[in-house]
């Protein structure tokens, strides 16, 4: 456990330098979800046409904006990856007697990090907009710890994909093609029990849709979890240990 | 260094194999390398060179046969051959996004190298490379042959027994491509390091080796020290006779789209 720690620190470390030192993907990343709160929230919450409860509609979707900020930077971290492969990075780190599942890890937290400063952006932005938030240091604490989880889960999906495609051209298809019905068949925008019965069947086996789930309970004055934290946080713990382990054996073909 | 090994072979392989479906890139391979050695690994592009780097290294599962390295199977051992190992890849591999003691330090990591004895060890690789004055430039900024010197920096910082280099000098101009050989040697010298390098140049692998090896689609074509090879083939012969003799002929052209391109990328990175 000393040793996953050390070498799994050794990559987030990296990582984080390479953030700090160019935070422009931050930057750009925190457009598009200011975008949907600000302009697609107000006007969808002026139309009234989605019922969503005690909670306004503003309220309802900021969890699921930040669920999909993590998701649209999480899932693209394979183009990094395949990106590292043709630098010659990845061979250097499997050429190493680091272990597979410290270097595959250390991706996932680091991944995290970078959900924790989208967190920190929406946070802000729905407070400006008057969302009314839980602000209990506990529920923030929770919040950031599903951001990391999401972010791990959707980090490690998107490695998985780059081992399989294992080019840009084809993983920037592929990205696309999973990350918008991933939103859709979530309960990001509107609740599940509105949704026809095949959408439901499909929300409720994205893993997407329990992190939204807690968060919605975490974040908001008034949310609440459908499933229950402890059907959550499980749901996502297991499938991010699912993804880690197809990770940790995928990830050495990268350098074949 | 961990010279700690079973064997008076660095590296010893047997009927090493490896296939791509139908395409055989590495045939039988048999090779004995002894401790301390630099050793040539001469061959056109799609020869096998690579693929033989790759298994030795545990990047890549043989399909048959066996290999030892420092002592160790690389099949049941791999952990324990990655401890004795040093690798610079044929790409390259230094993050140009961090400098050159992140760089280090994250090796320094990798391997596992105690806290208290990190700093001392970077800087002393540092200095063994003559980057001590840019360490903390970021890498992006630094000519090819020092972003070379960093990776070799990179793979001796644990002092492995044994060192893998895949084209290191590929995309550098004659003075840096001399300071990498200079500092090679200095690492057989002070270190006793083995050194498998793969090389497409002849006065390189000439001027290095102590022995080479040259492969021919998949197989290994001769084996023997530079200077008896050349004899083998006349006084006048010179290396760049050796390699047409053994690699294929004159006319014979190889490589892939991919090789190529990596080779251009690569030249291209560091020129």
């Amino acid at each position: 456990m000393k040793r996953l720690i050390r070498e799994s620190a050794a990559i987030v470390e990296v990582e984080m330098i390479k953030l700090v030192r160019d935070p422009t993907e931050i930057i750009s990343r925190a457009v598009q979800p200011v975008l949907w709160l600000v302009v697609f929230g107000q006007v969808l919450a002026q139309v009234r046409g989605i019922h969503t409860g005690q909670l306004s509609y503003l309220a309802f979707i900021t969890p699921g904006i930040l669920a999909q900020s993590v998701l649209f930077s999480a899932i693209f971290y394979g183009i990094a990856v395949i990106w590292e492969r043709d630098l010659g990075v990845v061979h250097k780190l499997l050429v190493s007697p680091a272990r597979r599942i410290s270097l595959v890890f250390g991706k996932a937290v680091a991944a995290g990090f970078r959900g924790i400063l989208q967190a920190v952006v929406i946070y802000l932005v729905a407070l400006v907009m008057h969302v009314s938030l839980r602000l209990e240091p506990l529920a923030i604490f929770a919040v950031l710890a599903g951001v990391m989880l999401g972010s791990g889960i959707f980090a490690t999906f998107s490695l998985i994909i780059a081992c399989i495609v294992k080019t840009r051209e084809r993983f920037m298809g592929i990205g696309q093609l999973l990350t918008m019905p991933m939103f859709f068949a979530s309960n990001a925008i509107y609740p599940l029990d509105i949704m026809p019965g095949w959408l439901r069947v499909v929300a409720q086996i994205n893993p997407l849709t329990y992190l939204i789930d807690a968060l919605r309970g975490l974040m908001i004055s008034g949310g609440e979890s459908v499933h229950g934290y402890a059907v959550d946080f499980s749901v996502m713990l297991a499938v991010f240990i699912a993804l880690l382990s197809i990770a940790v054996r995928l990830y050495p073909t990268l350098a074949e | 260094m961990n010279t700690a090994a079973s064997g008076n072979f660095a590296i010893k392989t047997s009927e090493l194999t490896r296939r791509f479906g139908n395409l055989t890139a590495a045939d039988g391979i048999e090779l004995r390398i002894p401790y301390g050695e630099i050793f040539g690994l001469l061959g056109a592009n799609g020869a096998g060179k690579s693929t033989l780097i790759k298994m030795l290294t545990t990047l890549l599962s043989p399909t048959s046969g066996s290999a030892e390295v420092g002592g160790f199977d690389i099949i049941k051992s791999p952990g324990e051959v990655r401890r004795r190992i040093g690798y610079v890849s044929q790409l390259v591999s230094a993050d140009g996004a961090l400098t050159g003691y992140e760089n280090l330090r994250l090796s320094a990591k990798l391997y596992g190298l105690p806290a208290p004895e990190r700093s001392e060890r970077i800087a002393s690789a540092l200095e063994f490379m003559g980057l001590a004055d840019t360490a903390h430039r970021l890498v992006k900024t630094y000519s090819g042959g020092m972003i070379r010197r960093l990776e070799l920096a990179q793979a001796m910082l644990h002092r492995p027994a044994i060192l893998f280099l895949d084209e290191p000098t590929i995309g550098l101009d004659p003075v840096a491509r001399r300071m990498v050989w200079d500092r090679l040697l200095n690492l057989r010298r002070d270190y006793g390091m083995t050194v498998l390098i793969t090389t497409h140049d002849m006065e390189e692998a000439e001027t290095l080796s102590d022995e080479l090896a040259i492969l021919h689609e998949g197989r290994i074509s001769v084996v023997g020290k530079p200077a008896e090879l050349r004899a083998g083939l006349g006084a006048e012969a010179t290396m760049d006779d050796v390699f047409i003799h053994y690699a294929g002929g004159l006319i014979h052209e190889s490589g892939t789209f991919s090789e190529v391109a990596r080779n251009r990328r690569t030249a291209h990175r560091l020129g």
